[in-house]
């Protein structure tokens, strides 16, 4: 285990390393100043705005216009999507000629896309053309993706303003977001991956006569430009059903490595660049250290409970344990060149963010690994988080914490000198516990009733309720990952759409989930931002709380858990825990 | 209010053509002609070639049956290229341990002819687990080596020219830490066929 412990001891150090120097970056682009990619980029920002109509220096936006510029934009980008994904025969870049699948399953990916979940009800090679991937699902990659960030913008603007009403532009953010930061890193990503092996053509399937005489098609297309963004922007939506375990995706240690860090990257700067525009960094560090803290608790748990093996490896008289030329573990659902280290460092990244993006099986993954996923999930993708998302969403835990703490010592909780009223903490409250309820409603009609029945794969048994209330944690959290035994869409006849179906209440009840777990809180997130913004700042005294030390850092993380414990632990132990510790088999 | 929202609507609607025609048509197209320039073989799957003829990929495995081949692991999707699903074995599913028993003995039957040391407990776990992507094109370097006596064997090789051969088509962790090794299963069983053809 020696040599995965310092894989996975690159890997934070690199993380860490970057997260100061992007970010600053992140911050010169929301604080729209002048960048290193200014005199390339700023003729076309400028155009952008030229045609948009919008004079950002001179519209700020209160909460409620940015919030209906937001939603407006999504809305009319849902229409558009679903509109690609029901038009599949009429298109270009369609070598394999796809026709569209069934509505509900459309209904449900345009749902997943727009709000960067990715959950794939479909699989990509065997139902998309090139032109609906590349102009349908990868330009939501980067659209959700700068939306979720400009979220965050406008609620740090909101926390730092001086008694403003203004928390930014809407269409200036999304510009500049997608122009600065994801656009250029995802050319540069696109062209390394590709010299590592992931493909990008617009090829038809090769048919391939193998060497024992065989016969073997292999699926092609635009991978790589699809690919980086996938992670970069915490999307997690593979071009091929296995995603990132998928050799044309993800080819060989370095790429994971380097998708790895692409996932995190803007999640974990961030906090950076909340502390410098704050004018604090010490109140981003705490924030960090809280998020880091869960993160390695997680990865070190996935890691050793999958090094261990699984009852079912243990019964079938398998040997677990790593000898010369072996890992050892639980190889079911792995990939050889990852093995267990980085399989299982990826599958806490792609949790604790709200990417999704998989390199392993998560279905198999042995009871107590599997629990780390569902616990990630369950404190609401705070730990790092989706782009964006995370960070909004850990402040609303940051202001829950503070509020609590001012209870405790009996003080008007106040955070960076604002006072905490009881409007912010109503809607602190309503963002923070959405998530959780929309999780607990859905999954529980699914379980409680027969409708679910159908998308079941493991049947009555704990693998059986964790792939129900994982589908609707993971699609209530716009994460995407899946124990992907649950299902929504059955194809007969791959590949191709040709007497395909859709299971209705799965695809309706999962999109429906998705765009209401993702709107609410962020309209949740900029009525706070608002309303912060207006309230003058007052100095720290002698009894304020701080918020920038190790207590506070305890008092988060704490929090953290408690709401995510409440709410989840008694499900959690009925699924992958009593699989992990009871060592039972089932049928 | 409403003059609002119809400003919103006019530059939701320029900013999602323009959007789409940058992020989704420009920057895949551009990436892909870049790419077709600049890394061609890499770009178009990572072929392998014997005499001129494309027999594979680098990057994904095949099926190899019989005793003169290297196998690759068990695949849930018939060694797919082109539908891909997860086998989602669950950790305590009884259907499971029975495939892992017979894979158990299936492997140890066909090579304990060669490796009469060979049991049960010696069969390194990749060989009888399902690969993630179903066309894992690696195996382990424990599982390389086992099999290696049976294909020394039938091959009429020495044993240390298969185990050179199976170095030889071993990738690396990459940069010398990430990742793990695996043994190219394709490449492997080509140069074996290269250096002792079947007749």
């Amino acid at each position: 285990m020696l040599e995965g412990y310092l894989q996975i001891a690159i890997f934070v150090a690199v993380l860490v390393a970057l997260v100061k120097p992007v970010g600053i970056y992140l911050a010169r682009v929301f604080g729209n100043e002048r960048v290193v990619l200014t005199p390339v980029v700023g003729p076309v920002e400028r155009l952008a705005y030229r045609a948009f109509r919008v004079r950002p220096e001179a519209e700020g936006q209160d909460w409620k216009q940015y919030a209906r510029s937001l939603i407006v934009f999504s809305l009319l980008f849902w229409i558009v999507l679903y509109l690609i994904l029901r038009t599949q025969g009429l298109q270009p870049f369609n070598p394999q000629g796809f026709h569209s699948g069934p509505w509900d399953l459309s209904f449900n990916t345009a749902s997943s896309f727009i709000t960067n979940t990715n959950w794939q009800f479909y699989g990509g090679e065997t139902t998309l053309t090139y032109f609906a991937q590349m102009a349908g699902l990868a330009v939501q990659n980067f659209v959700s993706a700068a939306v979720g960030i400009a979220v965050v913008a406008a609620l740090i603007r909101g926390i730092v303003a001086r008694s403003g009403r203004s928390i930014g532009n809407f269409w200036q953010d999304v510009t500049r977001i997608l122009l600065y930061v994801l656009l250029p890193i995802s050319i540069v990503g696109a062209l390394f991956l590709v010299s590592q092996g992931v493909i990008q053509n617009l090829s038809n399937y090769s048919v391939i006569h193998t060497l024992t005489g065989g016969t073997q098609i292999l699926g092609q297309g635009p991978v790589a430009s699809q690919e980086v963004i996938k992670e970069l922007g915490t999307n997690g939506g593979g071009f091929f059903n296995v995603n990132s375990a998928y050799p044309f995706e993800n080819s060989s240690g370095l790429t994971n490595f380097v998708e790895m860090l692409l996932i995190l990257v803007i999640p974990a700067s961030l906090t950076y660049t909340y502390g410098r525009m704050v004018g604090s960094q010490r109140q981003g560090w705490a924030i960090f250290s809280a998020m880091f803290v869960l993160f390695i608790a997680g990865v070190v748990v996935v890691y050793m409970a999958e090094q261990h093996g699984t009852p079912v490896l243990h019964a079938a008289g398998v040997h677990t344990h790593a000898v010369a030329g072996s890992t050892g573990g639980n190889l079911e659902g792995k990939e050889q060149r990852f093995g267990i280290a980085d399989s299982s460092l990826w599958t806490a990244i792609t949790t604790v963010t709200s990417c999704g993006a998989v390199n392993a099986a998560f279905e198999s993954l042995s009871g107590i690994g599997g629990a780390v996923p569902f616990a990630n999930l369950g404190f609401s993708e705070v730990v790092f988080g989706g782009v964006g998302t995370g960070l909004y969403s850990m402040l609303l835990y940051v202001l829950l914490a503070v509020f609590i703490g001012g209870l405790m010592v009996g003080r008007t909780p106040e955070y960076l000198g604002k006072k905490i009223g009881a409007r912010e903490i109503k809607l602190v409250s309503l963002g923070v516990l959405f998530t959780p309820l929309a999780v607990l409603l859905s999954a529980g009609t699914a379980s409680a009733t027969t409708l679910g029945n159908r998308s079941l794969y493991a049947g009555f048994n704990p693998s059986g309720l964790s792939e129900t209330l994982y589908a609707y944690l993971s699609q209530a959290n716009n994460n995407g990952s899946a124990f992907a035994g649950y299902t929504g869409f059955i194809q007969p006849h791959a590949p191709g759409n040709v007497g395909a179906y859709g299971i209705t209440f799965a695809n309706l009840l999962g999109g429906a989930v998705m765009v209401l777990a993702r709107f609410a809180p962020i309209i949740f997130v900029l009525a706070v931002a608002g309303a912060l913004a207006g309230k003058k700042v007052a100095p720290a005294g002698l009894g304020t709380m701080r918020t920038d030390n190790p207590t506070f850092v305890f008092l988060l993380i704490g929090i953290v858990i408690l709401v995510g414990a409440l709410t989840f632990f008694p499900a959690i132990l009925l699924g992958p825990v009593s699989n992990g510790l009871s060592g039972r088999l089932f049928e | 209010m409403i003059t609002g929202l119809r400003r919103d609507l006019g530059t939701a609607v320029i900013a999602i053509v323009g959007m789409t025609v940058v992020l989704g048509l420009l920057y895949p197209l551009a990436i892909t002609g870049i790419s077709q320039v600049v890394f061609p073989g890499a770009a178009n799957g990572s072929k392998v070639s014997v005499d001129g003829k494309v027999v594979g990929s680098h990057l994904i495995g095949q099926e190899f049956k019989g005793k003169a081949w290297f196998h690759s692991r068990p695949s849930a999707t018939g060694y797919s290229g082109n539908v891909t699903f997860f086998g989602n074995a669950s950790p305590n599913s009884k259907e499971a341990r029975d495939e892992y028993r017979e894979e158990l003995a299936a492997y140890v039957r066909l090579n304990k002819p060669y490796d009469h040391s060979l049991t049960r407990a010696d069969v390194p776990v990749d060989a009888v687990t399902q690969s993630a992507s179903g066309v894992d094109p690696d195996i382990s370097e424990a599982n390389a080596a086992i099999q290696a006596h049976r294909i020394a064997a039938v091959r009429h090789l020495p044993l240390a020219k298969v185990e050179e051969l199976i170095s030889q088509n071993t990738d690396n962790r990459s940069l010398g830490v990430l990742g793990e090794p695996g043994v190219n299963v394709l490449e492997l069983n080509v140069a074996i066929d290269k250096e002792a053809p079947l007749k």
